[in-house]
């Protein structure tokens, strides 16, 4: 998926994500795939960079119970999760209680609606 | 010339801390200051003889400029660079560098926090750092940072290799055991392994006893070239080794959450000193949590990946145990204002000089100081000290 980008790679992942679009990068020259988007590839300083629509598909790779008081907003999961392309990320699973999430878990990427945020959902019943 | 050639040729000859714990009414300049002036007079110096310095702070990005006007120093060396808490381990290398090419003649590395009590909060400025250097990929899902980073990494070593929050808690309660036997220790309450498990929790697997105090703080440490430091007041702690290594900046950017730049600064800096980690007498890791110590003894060699939770088993590392480790009571009980790097430095630099009465190890020669910097392990700097015995 091409993107004619008139403003850097950041910008450009953003602008995808309020359409409801959740982007990652592949490099033509060395063929990997990159996350958070650059300008340049950091595997191998192409600037060959284009934009992919990733499977959505990942497992968890850790995960921790971020303690909050209840009236706060109560605790909330954060988890690093491993694309199915080998690119990582920082982002939430959702659908369960926190302390559920576990390591290795198979997660599916969702946009929320509104904030633009990429968010996972378990696959079934996990691994 | 090589890295090897430096061995030995610089020593630190003036320490001293200050204001370890609480110092209210006090700014991050005049504890600095303060711990500048007690850490040249224990060289036998006058601030007039500085002319290097190495300084960093977290709350300002032109921070040197602040301590030469405050001190009124005129440096020819100026060194501010800012990897986070392990700075002032990785300050050693420019210093020794400028030392020996005669750039100057005596540096002085100095850094104060008065973050626990000053008035302007601690929210504040976490709030303010965030909106100038912002994290676009990670900041959304709100880790709480860096316990958060921290936590990550704790919860993937113990899927990986079977290590327990009893491991963790292992590394606490030796830490506040030599904390109780050093009176500069900000917590000198006893704490067991029950303590910490049943404490309340930050980021699982991490509880507040598994991360370092939140404190005030200053300290400050001289070097000079060793043919001049053999004629001071002093015995001269000399530099072996130095190397520092950063990998990554977030923890989302770090390849192997097990495995920290500390494997790459800890060779280095062993292999400059021509030494390993059997022949260290006395570690000092940056404690910020529980988990980087374990992290620190197995990337330094002191054990295989995925064997510092069974190493730090059965106070091991704590006074009496089979190596002494984080003999002040490291960031997690005796002082940790931000970035913790030079007190690590100046406890190293006491136990191998012998002041440092009931939490003395005998003999000491040789230390190894592993600092740590960013949320997670981002930056490690290794240093390799010893007596005039090591050389």
């Amino acid at each position: 998926m091409e993107i004619k980008a008139t403003v850097g790679a950041e910008a450009t992942y953003q602008a995808a994500l309020k359409q409801g679009r959740f982007l990652i990068q592949h490099c033509r020259d060395c063929e990997k795939h990159v996350f958070y988007p650059r300008e340049i590839c950091p595997h191998c300083g192409s600037l060959s960079l284009a934009w992919m629509q990733p499977a959505g598909t990942g497992t968890v790779y850790s995960t921790t119970t971020v303690r909050r008081k209840p009236d706060a907003g109560g605790d909330y999961d954060v988890s690093l999760v491993d694309l199915d392309e080998g690119v990582r990320m920082m982002s939430r699973v959702i659908g369960m209680a926190p302390s559920d999430v576990k390591i290795g878990m198979r997660v599916r990427a969702k946009v929320m609606d509104g904030t633009g945020l990429v968010v996972f959902e378990m696959i079934g019943g996990g691994q | 010339m090589s890295a090897r050639d430096l061995r030995g040729s610089v020593a630190i000859v003036g320490v001293a801390t200050i204001g370890c714990g609480e110092a209210p009414g006090y700014s991050d300049i005049e504890l600095l200051a303060r711990a500048a002036k007690a850490a040249v007079d224990d060289a036998g110096l006058t601030l007039q003889d500085i002319d290097g310095l190495c300084s960093a702070s977290l709350n300002a990005a032109m921070w040197p400029l602040n301590v030469v006007e405050y001190l009124k120093l005129r440096p020819r060396l100026i060194e501010g660079t800012n990897i986070g808490g392990a700075a002032f381990v990785a300050h050693l290398m420019p210093a020794m560098l400028a030392l020996n090419a005669g750039v100057c003649d005596a540096v002085l590395v100095c850094y104060g926090s008065s973050q626990r009590t000053a008035t302007f909060g601690r929210k504040e400025r976490g709030l303010a750092r965030n909106l100038l250097d912002p994290s676009p990929f990670e900041a959304p899902y709100e880790p709480m940072n860096p316990p958060s980073s921290y936590a990550l990494i704790a919860a993937r070593h113990m899927h990986q290799y079977g290590t327990t929050r009893r491991h963790l808690a292992e590394v606490a309660v030796a830490a506040r055991r030599w904390a109780q036997l050093n009176p500069e220790a900000f917590s000198r309450a006893p704490l067991t392994i029950e303590d910490v498990l049943k404490a309340r929790m930050i980021s699982d697997p991490l509880s507040i006893h598994d991360c370092c105090l939140v404190t005030d703080g200053a300290a400050a440490f001289v070097m000079v070239r060793a043919e001049r430091a053999r004629d001071m007041q002093k015995a001269p702690v000399y530099v072996l080794g130095s190397a520092t290594a950063v990998w990554h900046r977030q923890v989302s950017g770090m390849d192997d959450l097990t495995v920290t730049p500390s494997k790459e600064s800890g060779e280095r800096a062993f292999a400059m000193a021509g030494l390993g980690p059997r022949d260290m007498h006395v570690v000092q890791t940056y404690d910020a949590f529980t988990i980087n110590t374990i992290l620190a003894l197995e990337d330094l060699g002191f054990c295989k990946k995925g064997e510092g939770g069974p190493f730090v088993e059965n106070g091991a590392i704590a006074p009496g145990g089979r190596l002494p480790v984080n003999t002040n009571g490291g960031g997690l009980s005796c002082v940790h204002p931000n970035m913790y790097g030079a007190f690590a430095i100046i406890e190293a630099v006491r136990q191998l000089r012998g002041e440092c009465g009931e939490r003395q190890v005998k003999g000491a020669k040789t230390a190894v100081v592993n600092g740590n910097g960013g949320v997670a392990a981002s930056s490690q700097s290794t240093a390799i000290l010893g007596t005039e015995a090591a050389l």
